[in-house]
């Protein structure tokens, strides 16, 4: 069954959101520009504050950008009401209406829209099928589970068939297990949709997981657009190289690692301890993880995280060890503008 | 067993403050006020004898009491549903982030600031026929403003109560249902947005629906007031006028100054045990009938 209606490319073009005015204006998206191809799904990823929300719910409508141009499709959108713009949005909370039954909250879209009944039986009962909810139509929202109700919140979106799917932290209110499951499905459920989805989340692990492509910001600048690999392997500045992975990237000062005037970040899978050559440093915590071994040093005042094979022979505490890293492994940035240096 | 009964002085000492002002102001006059019931007095009011309980079926059945009740539910008829959707009406309007906004509001809520004696004098004046803005102003269009008086007419004189009422109770509802609304969530507007639903199809699924326990709260103290109802008929019409007397309700048949009954103790105390006992079971009715109806949250 496909849901999704036409082609939904969104198309963002030097969007500026700005918020209050004169002096106490704070910018909370600068000049970003991102292409989400149909049926891209497409993570926002940054820590809270960073204008990645903002930048959803003005594609979905709720906001109006201040400057920049914002298309779905071939059509620009910047003044068009959300109901014309085949946009569903599922929220960090659910927005459920308490009042209303499971089916009632999935009918509602439906219903704005002056669909029959039966229609709107019939297409409820789709929607529910396909997230497993059909046993839970007749209950309210109060009595259903936190990962019930996030189904109920993604059958309401999908019960109209939207273009484009925006979704803001949806799987934040779920414990961590629950949480693991309904990723899986996410992914599932947007190979069966075919659907266009923007998805906002401050959780790396979601972005990794889930995305096709992936937006990194950091405070209303867009960082890096790339696969989720991309971002992780080629991070295009030191903020998504410290923002993605766990642990983050180690990134040292100029100097420290190598005779250049860049920064150097290496990831703490590609360091090694050596017997000799590489930056002396000394053993300040071993973590034994189980499958990994951390072993956190310091060199020369700088914090670096080495993680090591299980089997690996495990350092002393306050040992002095070497680090070193193959070159395919460094990654170098201007320590004036923190971005890449690429060769 | 046994310690239980050991905290028993404790509990009792715990208990005294509020049982003693309960007891003092409202359980030992009501037991007194369904004794006084019984008595049937003379015209002086110095003189009485014991009627027995039979007297408070003769009141409810009489046509004073009848009459009485009969315009108090009049009056209610008119206080509630229109306070309501008024409270309801300013409330929503008020509540947007608009330049100013402020300003509305603080005038919206000012007659919870208002005595319904000072509110009743307002109106008192206003209505008056003789140097009345309203009459002033408006007598072309309705003549019975200045001949007799909305308050001197006995087909106007209700609604005009009704409206000093409405009046003073505005403020009090519109505080209560702003203060609901600032606890919906923001979310349930924007989601119902971004499905589609104007502004009309928001108001009835998301406003209304979750204004419901607070609708029904005040609903109840609507009633309750307007069954209450005693200053602003004694400053605005005393019951009046004569001889219909269509603002003679409960409420002032007890207490009012030309009540048919103001000297006899005894009627008067059947009268407000009846007044009470009819507000009982309205507010049992309103509670058991709409709170099926409202949803509280989950």
């Amino acid at each position: 069954m496909t849901y999704c209606s036409g082609v939904a490319q969104v198309r963002l073009e030097h969007v500026t959101k700005s918020f209050g005015e004169g002096d106490q204006a704070t910018t909370a998206v600068d000049d970003v520009s991102i292409v989400v191809e149909d049926r891209d799904f497409m993570i926002l990823l940054g820590p809270s504050g960073c204008g990645k929300s903002t930048l959803l719910r003005m594609v979905a409508g709720l906001e109006t950008p201040t400057l920049g141009e914002i298309y779905i499709g071939d059509v620009k959108v910047n003044n068009i009401e959300p109901k014309m713009r085949d946009v569903a949005m599922v929220f960090q909370s659910y927005a459920l209406y308490p009042h209303k039954t499971a089916q009632a909250n999935i009918e509602f879209p439906l219903k704005v829209r002056g669909a029959s009944k039966v229609d709107r039986a019939a297409k409820a009962k789709t929607a529910a099928e396909a997230l497993g909810l059909t046993e839970y139509l007749d209950r309210k929202p109060g009595q259903l589970s936190g990962g019930q109700r996030q189904r109920v919140a993604l059958a309401r979106a999908i019960v109209r068939q939207p273009a484009v799917f925006c979704m803001d932290e949806p799987l934040s209110n779920l414990d961590a297990k629950l949480r693991g499951e309904t990723r899986a499905e996410l992914v599932d459920l947007h190979r069966r949709l075919d659907a266009t989805i923007l998805y906002v989340t401050h959780d790396q692990v979601e972005a990794m997981t889930m995305g096709t492509r992936v937006a990194v910001m950091s405070r209303g600048h867009l960082q890096q657009i790339g696969t989720p690999h991309e971002v992780y392997a080629k991070p295009e500045t030191v903020f998504v190289a410290t923002f993605i992975g766990t642990p983050p990237m180690n990134v040292m000062p100029a100097g420290l690692f190598e005779r250049s005037e860049a920064l150097v970040g290496v990831r703490a899978e590609h360091l090694e301890l050596s017997a000799n050559g590489g930056v002396p440093a000394t053993v300040r915590m071993v973590e034994q993880l189980g499958h990994e071994t951390l072993v956190i040093c310091d060199a020369a005042g700088t914090r670096i995280v080495v993680r090591q094979d299980a089997e690996a022979p495990v350092p002393e505490i306050g040992e002095d060890v070497n680090l070193t890293a193959a070159e395919a492994y460094r990654h170098r940035f201007d320590p004036a503008t923190e971005r890449r240096i690429t060769e | 067993m046994k310690r239980r009964w050991r905290q028993f002085p404790v509990a009792i000492g715990m208990l005294a403050p509020s049982a003693i002002i309960l007891g003092v102001f409202v359980v030992y006059p009501l037991i007194h006020s369904i004794q006084l019931g019984h008595l049937r007095c003379d015209a002086t009011g110095t003189r009485c004898r014991d009627g027995g309980w039979i007297q408070y079926v003769d009141v409810f059945r009489s046509n004073e009491f009848q009459h009485a009740l009969f315009n108090t539910i009049g009056l209610a008829l008119m206080t509630v549903p229109i306070g309501l959707v008024l409270g309801i009406g300013l409330a929503v309007l008020a509540d947007r982030h608009l330049r100013g906004i402020g300003f509305f509001r603080t005038v919206f809520s000012s007659t919870v600031a208002t005595s319904v004696a000072v509110a009743s004098l307002i109106f008192f004046v206003l209505l008056q026929p003789e140097v009345g803005l309203l009459p002033h102003l408006f007598h072309g269009l309705f003549p019975v403003l200045k001949d007799p008086g909305l308050l001197r007419d006995p087909n106007t004189a209700m609604p005009a109560v009704a409206l000093s009422s409405i009046w003073a109770s505005l403020g009090f509802t519109f505080i209560v249902i702003t203060a609901a609304l600032q606890g919906i969530p923001r979310e349930l507007y924007e989601s119902a947005f971004v499905d589609g639903a104007g502004g009309w199809t928001r108001f009835t699924n998301v406003t209304l629906p979750m204004l419901g326990p607070t609708i029904l709260f005040t609903s109840v103290v609507l009633t309750t007031r307007a069954f209450q109802a005693y200053a602003e008929i004694a400053l605005l019409t005393g019951g009046g006028p004569d001889p219909e007397r269509p603002t003679q309700t409960v409420a002032y048949l007890i207490y009012g100054q030309n009540s048919l009954v103001k000297n006899d103790i005894g009627l008067k105390s059947t009268s407000a045990v009846l007044l009470f006992l009819v507000l009982l079971v309205l507010a049992f009715v309103q509670f058991r009938g709409l709170d099926k109806r409202v949803h509280y949250g989950s």
